[in-house]
């Protein structure tokens, strides 16, 4: 930086004394919370959740034309610090004070599991949404694994996962909470115990089954004051039984099969483990274009048999262009598996298109998954602003469906890959043979021809001079 | 039969010379050439003679002056000259190859009577206030007045308006001319072109000794400039700090940007940066009980904050940053020091080509009155009034050399003086000129010394372009047309920048000559070799053949 030096004192004439502008300037709004849970497996859940909202209008030029809107998806990225670091900049505490001082980028990406979100988008500030704010929400999942790193016990604490406690609520936040999912203990207090004991519980229905919260609030001066710092801790008191976590009623798998460079197939496999319940999947895919759909190969089937989609969107890819777009809204019948499958041809790249490492392959997006789940318990419909962050990320209209947006799992799909010495291969071959051709055509024409008298007898004759010379015989 | 024989024979040797000959031959004349065309680059013919002309490019500043006498402003028979046009030239002498040249030309003529009776009102403010003819760019217009003129209070000699206007009083002398012809330039320099702007518009360019850091202080020209304001609240614990941002941009920024709009395009925004610290830890003073940053440790104020303005990572623009500083309250009051260990008045200093910082003290008494936080509401007239001063010297605004015994009026409600944005943009020109040049030459000295570089039309028609640009833009400065000339200016930085970054210049730069020989080798070799061996061979026998005759004789 360049040397930096005193202003002198300059004062223009043009600033009078201005009339002060009467409003209240609106305040951004942060809410901030995190949500533990911890699985019978002994893995702790951690998912972080930070919402700004804006109550200024950012957008004045009127309403998004929707022609514009695009989508777009990098299969595969190595998350890394480098991706924490400017998520961590948009939290108005930075990473100094409240929730966001856990996020630190040794421990959060020592984990089996690191998601990370931004979600941008225009809310309603009232009921009939005359006037709108803007929320900015980020949220931070991990799961640890507690039963490893804690040499067989499943016990866990703020501070063992994120070698933090909480000292201090951000002071910008008008929320700033902790919930630790006790559900299915809290009935007898023999299984674990939390500590410090919660001064409140939250009750609701969450993605359709019914859980319990212990609350730490950390804008209640009590919560932090008694010992300087907030260490939830959990101990298990009874090794708790090998249950299996619920299934959820969907969810998703994706290969790609086939076998050589040819030709492959894509297949989606969509689980509705709902005893009785069928419902509607949105599935939205997207294929790159040098893998060739053949969409008349496009076949799904549930139940051994024929599965109509109620709606079709297909867009086809244009080389180097764009991707194939393909959507369609399919009925799960209860208690199956519907398979989508579709063949497709692998392209050739030009030989600059090919990544550094091409037999390495090239990531396929995910397909993406939404639909209305029915719930097995009843919600009642909750206030937008009241109920946890958690909880309001997608509104439900009704109690009985809560809506999921499944993710599944990127691909890895081979293509044919020349062998890039190739061309100089090519070249030095064929000069080799123009040149082997060409000399042997410039000998032919340049050379000079003799006819050679021919010389009678080689060795063959000088032996028999030999001979007749010591028999005395005139040679030959 | 022998003889018929080795007449065959020789028959033989000479058809076979005959065809190497031939191979040798359809190999020079079809082969070469059709190698050489397939395997050069394309590089598409740029005016080098042009571009080193440039070098050498003396640049005219024309300034056109009118001189406008009233009644009795100068003896009568000097008025009967009347109109006439004198042209002052002078060189500024700058350790740069470009010559500049600096040309004053004064037409002189007689007032109409409507400006007569505009100059005979109460005072010199109020004359020019109701100036009713539009100039043009870079033009300007000095009046003398009488000697003993009411205009003008009586000890001053001149006056410089807000517009393109200054008035001169005039004297009853023999060497009337002479005498305001000097005092007329002197105004014109001061509103016009000085050494000073020049070599500030220059700096980038003229031998780093001789200008020192203080010269750099300006912004480098572009065609966009983004302005950030940020207000950092370190300690939002104590401190609950509200700006009204919106309005006093609206209110002082705008004004000042639209001013200069002809200079740029400008994009203003606003931050505010919770737990933002400046990198030093300020001393504690016991006298005054408070806190004081010296002047050595500012440069090192700015880094850590820098890290978390991420503007400049969004803009191709240059980004100017302007921060306000609420220190926290274990550090406040918090006082900046000058280099004698008096605190700076305005408690604001800033870095050249990066923007400013003002540290703004909560008032002490606030702490009293509530409990933590403490509401702060910011004094944004204060506070514009340090960033405003401090855009102006950003831009390369400085005060003029005002000649001795004149009146400097005070801007217009905007902040800038219409003559001061064309001392601006006369040095934005010549910078752009500067600029563009250095490019081009740059740009053909590189392609001269790579050769396997390929030149696509488009490169070149920009350098076409470019080179016609400065030309026209250098004319319209001699014929003193500075909006044009500032336009063509613009265009050639533009165009020559876009032409020296072009990404198909990049494409073979890289090829090396090893792998060329590689490719070359296995066809050129064993083709060339019985060629050139025969070739040799028959060239060996010619010359016996030439030499047994003479032995012969």
């Amino acid at each position: 930086m360049a040397a930096a030096m005193p202003l002198a004192l300059f004062v223009l004439q043009l600033l009078g004394p201005g009339g002060w502008c009467l409003a209240e300037p609106q305040r951004d709004s942060l809410r901030e919370e995190l949500v533990i849970t911890p699985l019978p497996s002994g893995d702790v859940a951690a998912t972080f959740q930070f919402r700004t909202r804006w109550d200024s209008e950012l957008q004045r030029e009127g309403d998004t034309d929707h022609y514009f809107l695009r989508y777009a998806v990098l299969p595969r990225e190595v998350v890394c610090t480098e991706n924490l670091t400017p998520w961590k900049k948009l939290l108005p505490c930075s990473s100094k004070a409240g929730l966001s001082v856990l996020l630190k980028a040794d421990r959060l990406f020592h984990t089996s599991y690191h998601s990370q979100a931004v979600h941008i988008r225009p809310v309603c500030r009232n009921a009939r949404c005359t006037s709108i704010s803007w929320e900015l929400r980020q949220t931070l999942s991990v799961v640890f694994d507690a039963f490893i790193t804690g040499q067989g016990k499943k016990d866990w604490s703020l501070f063992r996962m994120f070698s933090r406690t909480l000292t201090e609520p951000c002071p910008l936040a008008s929320e700033s909470r902790v919930y630790v999912d006790i559900t299915n203990y809290n009935q007898d207090n023999e299984t674990l115990e939390v500590n410090p004991p919660p001064t409140t519980t939250y009750q609701d229905v969450i993605l359709g089954t019914r859980k319990t919260y212990a609350i730490y609030d950390l804008l209640d001066t009590a919560t932090i004051n008694n010992s300087r710092n907030l260490n939830i801790q959990l101990k298990w008191k009874r090794p708790a039984e090998n249950e299996f976590p619920p299934v959820p009623f969907l969810h998703a798998q994706r290969y790609v099969s086939g076998y050589g460079l040819q030709k492959g197939e894509l297949s989606t496999l969509l689980y509705n483990t709902h005893p009785y319940r069928a419902f509607p999947v949105l599935l939205l895919d997207t294929v790159p274009w040098y893998l060739r759909l053949y969409v008349h190969t496009l076949t799904i089937t549930s139940k051994g048999k024929d599965n109509k989609p109620s709606y079709i969107h297909y867009q086809p890819a244009q080389d180097r262009l764009q991707p194939h777009l393909l959507e369609m809204l399919i009925q799960l019948p209860a208690n199956s598996v519907t398979k989508v499958s579709i063949q497709f041809e692998r392209a050739l790249l030009k030989w600059t298109e090919y990544t550094p490492d091409p037999n390495h392959g090239f990531y396929v997006s995910p397909s993406v998954l939404s639909a209305l789940v029915p719930s097995m318990v009843a919600a009642k419909p909750v206030d937008w602003e009241e109920s946890p962050l958690f909880n309001s990320l997608f509104p439900v209209s009704d109690g009985s469906n809560y809506f999921v947006r499944l993710y599944t799992e990127p691909l890895l799909v081979n293509l044919p890959t020349p062998d890039f010495s190739m061309p100089y291969n090519v070249i030095c071959l064929t000069c080799t043979v123009v040149a082997v051709c060409y000399g042997s055509f410039y000998n032919l024409l340049t050379r000079t021809f003799h006819i050679e008298e021919p010389r009678t007898g080689g060795l063959a004759k000088r032996l028999a001079n030999l001979i007749r010379r010591i028999r005395g015989v005139p040679l030959l | 039969m022998a003889a018929a024989g080795a007449a065959a024979t020789d028959l033989e040797v000479v058809r076979g010379k005959r065809a190497a000959l031939f191979f040798a031959a359809v190999a020079i004349v079809l082969g070469l050439p059709l190698w050489w065309k397939t395997t050069e680059t394309y590089r598409a013919s740029l005016p080098y003679s042009q571009i080193s002309g440039l070098n050498a490019l003396q640049l005219r500043l024309m300034v056109p002056v009118t001189v406008v006498f009233t009644r009795e402003s100068v003896p009568l028979d000097d008025q009967e000259k009347l109109p006439f046009t004198v042209v002052h030239e002078r060189e500024i002498p700058l350790k740069y190859k470009m010559k500049i040249k600096c040309r004053f030309q004064k037409a002189y003529r007689r007032a109409l009577d409507y400006e007569e009776e505009a100059l005979s009102s109460g005072s010199a403010q109020e004359a020019m206030l109701d100036e009713p003819q539009e100039q043009a760019e870079g033009s300007l217009t000095v009046y003398v007045i009488s000697e003993h003129s009411s205009l003008l209070p009586q000890d001053m000699m001149s006056y410089i308006g807000p517009k393109r206007t200054a008035v001169v009083r005039g004297i009853m002398h023999r060497e009337a001319f002479n005498i305001i012809g000097r005092r007329i330039i002197q105004v014109a320099q001061a509103m016009s072109l000085t050494e000073d702007v020049l070599a500030a518009a220059l700096a980038d360019h003229l031998p780093e000794d001789k200008w020192s850091a203080e010269k750099r202080r300006p912004l480098k020209s572009s065609l966009g400039y983004e302005i950030t304001f940020s207000l950092l609240n370190p300690d939002p614990k104590s401190h609950d700090v509200h700006w009204d941002i919106e309005g006093a941009v609206r209110r002082y920024v705008q004004p000042f940007l639209n001013a200069l709009s002809a200079a740029g395009n400008f994009s203003v925004d606003s931050q505010i940066l919770y737990y933002a610290m400046l990198g030093v830890n300020p001393r504690f003073d016991s006298a005054s009980s408070s806190y004081y940053l010296d002047m050595h440790n500012l440069p090192h104020v700015i880094n850590p904050v820098e890290s978390r303005l991420g503007s400049s990572a969004a803009s191709l623009y240059p980004v100017l940053n302007f921060l306000l500083y609420v220190p926290e309250l274990a550090h406040s009051p918090l006082y900046i020091q000058d280099k004698d260990g008096a605190p700076v008045a305005t408690n604001a200093f800033h870095s050249p080509r990066w923007g400013g910082i003002m540290v703004y003290n909560v008032d002490s008494k606030a702490y009293n009155a509530s409990a933590l936080p403490v509401r702060v509401e910011v004094d944004m007239v204060r506070v514009m009034e340090v960033f405003l001063a401090q855009l102006r010297l950003l831009f390369g605004i400085a005060q003029p050399q005002v000649p001795p015994k004149c009146l400097l009026s005070g801007p217009k409600s905007e902040g800038l003086t219409t003559w001061e944005l064309d001392r601006l943009l006369w040095a934005r020109s010549v910078e752009n000129l500067a600029t563009a040049t250095t490019t081009l030459t740059s740009l053909a000295q590189l392609l001269g010394k790579i050769s396997n570089i390929v030149i696509k039309d488009n490169v070149a028609s920009e350098v076409y372009r470019a080179v016609a640009a400065i030309q026209k833009s250098a004319e319209e400065l001699a014929s003193g047309h500075l909006a044009s000339a500032f336009v063509a200016s613009q265009e050639a930085v533009t165009s020559s920048e876009c032409a020296f970054f072009d990404p198909s210049l990049l494409h073979l730069l890289y090829f090396p000559d090893d792998q060329k020989f590689a490719i070359y080798i296995p066809l050129f070799l064993p083709m060339a070799v019985p060629i050139l061996l025969s070739l040799v061979k028959i060239f060996l026998e010619t010359r016996k053949s030439w030499k047994k005759p003479e032995k012969t004789d």
